[in-house]
């Protein structure tokens, strides 16, 4: 009798011993195809777009972005990504880099600022701000995050991107919190972070501007943003919103001393 | 005109190993769009790579390369300083020619 | 008497055939070999490229990953050590052409090609080399195509 249990218990452990080795196995191959895909990222040609843009007179003004202040002075862009969003005193607003962007078209280059807000991701001057975006990612590349939170206003946004996170609603009832605020899930073969709290170095908020390989689209962090709103049922909050800001403070600052491996390339 | 392309050339002793990024849609022609017609095929075709204005490469290409196709190749008997040209044609006869720098 | 249909139908045929001996390069697009690039089989794409039968060697050599997440983007590699290679090859035997890309050798490019190509399913990739004396000799893995999660 006891053998009999021994041996079944022998044989189950066997099973579930293979099917653990079969699945470890099949991980480690997706890991093995995305670390085939880092050489040559197309995301090099957004960059170099993104840099010509920096340097072109453009718009009513005639005038290049090379005065742009992202943070840290006036066309000062090494590093800029790493420490946004931050608290500006020019817009008096807490911004990411992609709504900073917006700010600089305008007042530097005349561009519309809430006409591309509104444009859709993919298309006109939305490209070039994602073609920017990636540009000045890649020229914080490996650097790591540190966010500020000395004014008060950036202390706002962070507790308003938790409880934003937090926050279930919508036909499915979903939060940000149901896919990503936990420990070891996954959906399908994607594996999603944890981003209640650090995720590591190039994981989440670090991963993005990035590459999507199945639609052969740039993404920068706005639309991906915008996008996990979609996929939980919610309409857009919108390009350069306050609520998409303050959850890019929350994940920024629960990254930080991680490095950003932006632009990054994705399934 | 389509965007550039991005080169890089290494050399490391005899052989400079060259690889391309080409912005390119690469439509393979079978999708279908939101009307459901199909979305026509645009896709390069011939893509040639020179040194130092010789040509060491021709190679065609079917709809099936991806999107902003990357290539990889292997350039025998470059060093530092020498030019690398590719250039791409695509089915509607638009073409591309960019240069890179052996480094 | 011919009726006009009948009429463009002969040109047609007969510019075709002109096109092919290369005395009329206007008709023809370059050099492409578009045939080759419609072949539905691996046998297919062979023949229109003037190529014999194939034969699996460990002389060359076909890479790739074992499963790629996304089918839209599978990184693919033909080489060999032979020399003498006049053409290399890349198939994908399940998409709805088979014939990849197709890579004309020269003395100052070394027979090992990568790129990226799109893979409708699972699917067996056949890495080819066409021998300056006519040998045909391949390779092939399987790489198998998923789709992942939802984003991220």
């Amino acid at each position: 009798m006891r053998m009999t249990k021994t041996l079944s218990l022998i044989a189950l452990l066997g099973l579930t011993g293979s099917a653990v080795w079969a699945q470890k196995s099949a991980v480690q191959s997706i890991e093995e195809y995305r670390l085939m895909l880092q050489d040559g990222n197309p995301a090099d040609l957004f960059e170099a777009k993104g840099e010509a843009l920096w340097k072109q007179k453009r718009g009513p003004k005639n005038a290049s972005l090379e005065q742009c202040d992202l943070g840290k002075g006036p066309g000062v862009f090494k590093g800029a990504f790493v420490e946004l969003p931050r608290f500006f005193a020019d817009t008096n607003r807490v911004q990411d880099m992609e709504s900073r962007l917006l700010t600089c078209m305008e007042t530097l280059q005349g561009l519309n600022a809430a006409e591309i807000a509104k444009t859709p991701f993919g298309r006109g001057e939305q490209n070039n701000v994602t073609a920017l975006a990636t540009w000045l990612a890649a020229e914080s590349k490996d650097k790591k995050f540190n966010l500020s939170q000395s004014h008060p206003q950036e202390k706002v946004f962070y507790e308003v991107g938790k409880r934003l996170f937090f926050q279930r609603a919508g036909a499915h009832d979903f939060s940000c919190a149901s896919c990503h605020g936990q420990d070891n899930t996954r959906i399908r073969l994607q594996d999603l972070p944890n981003l209640t709290k650090n995720p590591g170095d190039g994981i989440g908020f670090a991963a993005w501007p990035a590459y999507r390989v199945s639609n052969g689209q740039m993404w920068g962090m706005q639309q991906r943003l915008n996008d996990c709103y979609r996929q939980q049922r919610f309409p857009y909050p919108g390009f350069g919103s306050d609520a998409t800001i303050a959850l890019g403070v929350y994940l920024g600052v629960n990254s930080k001393g991680s490095a950003s491996i932006a632009p990054a390339i994705k399934r | 005109m389509a965007d550039p392309m991005r080169i890089r050339a290494q050399a490391a002793g005899d052989k400079t190993t060259v690889r391309v990024l080409m912005a390119h849609e690469m439509e393979g022609g079978q999708r279908k769009d939101a009307a459901g017609k199909i979305v026509p095929a645009w896709y390069i075709q011939e893509v040639t790579a020179t040194h130092n204005g010789k040509t060491v490469l021709t190679a065609e290409w079917g709809p099936a390369v991806s999107k902003n196709p990357f290539l990889q190749f292997v350039v025998k008997g470059a060093k530092a300083g020498d030019k690398i040209a590719v250039n791409w044609k695509d089915n509607k006869g638009d073409t591309r020619s960019d240069e890179a720098t052996v480094s | 008497m011919q009726t006009r249909r009948q009429a463009i139908k002969k040109s047609a045929v007969v510019a075709g055939l002109l096109a092919s001996t290369g005395l009329f390069p206007q008709f023809a697009f370059a050099a492409y070999n578009t045939p080759a690039f419609e072949a539905k089989s691996i046998q297919d794409a062979l023949k229109a490229l003037g190529a014999g039968a194939p034969a699996e060697s460990k002389d060359i050599t076909v890479t790739g990953p074992d499963i790629a997440e996304n089918g839209a983007v599978v990184p693919l590699g033909v080489s060999t050590t032979l020399t003498g290679v006049k053409r290399m090859l890349i198939m994908v035997e399940k998409n709805p052409a088979s014939l990849t890309a197709l890579f004309n050798m020269t003395d100052s490019v070394e027979p090992s090609f990568s790129t990226r190509a799109k893979m409708g399913q699972s699917s067996d990739v056949y890495a080819v080399a066409i021998m300056g004396d006519g040998k045909v000799l391949f390779a092939k893995k399987e790489v198998k195509v998923t789709l992942g999660g939802c984003g991220g």
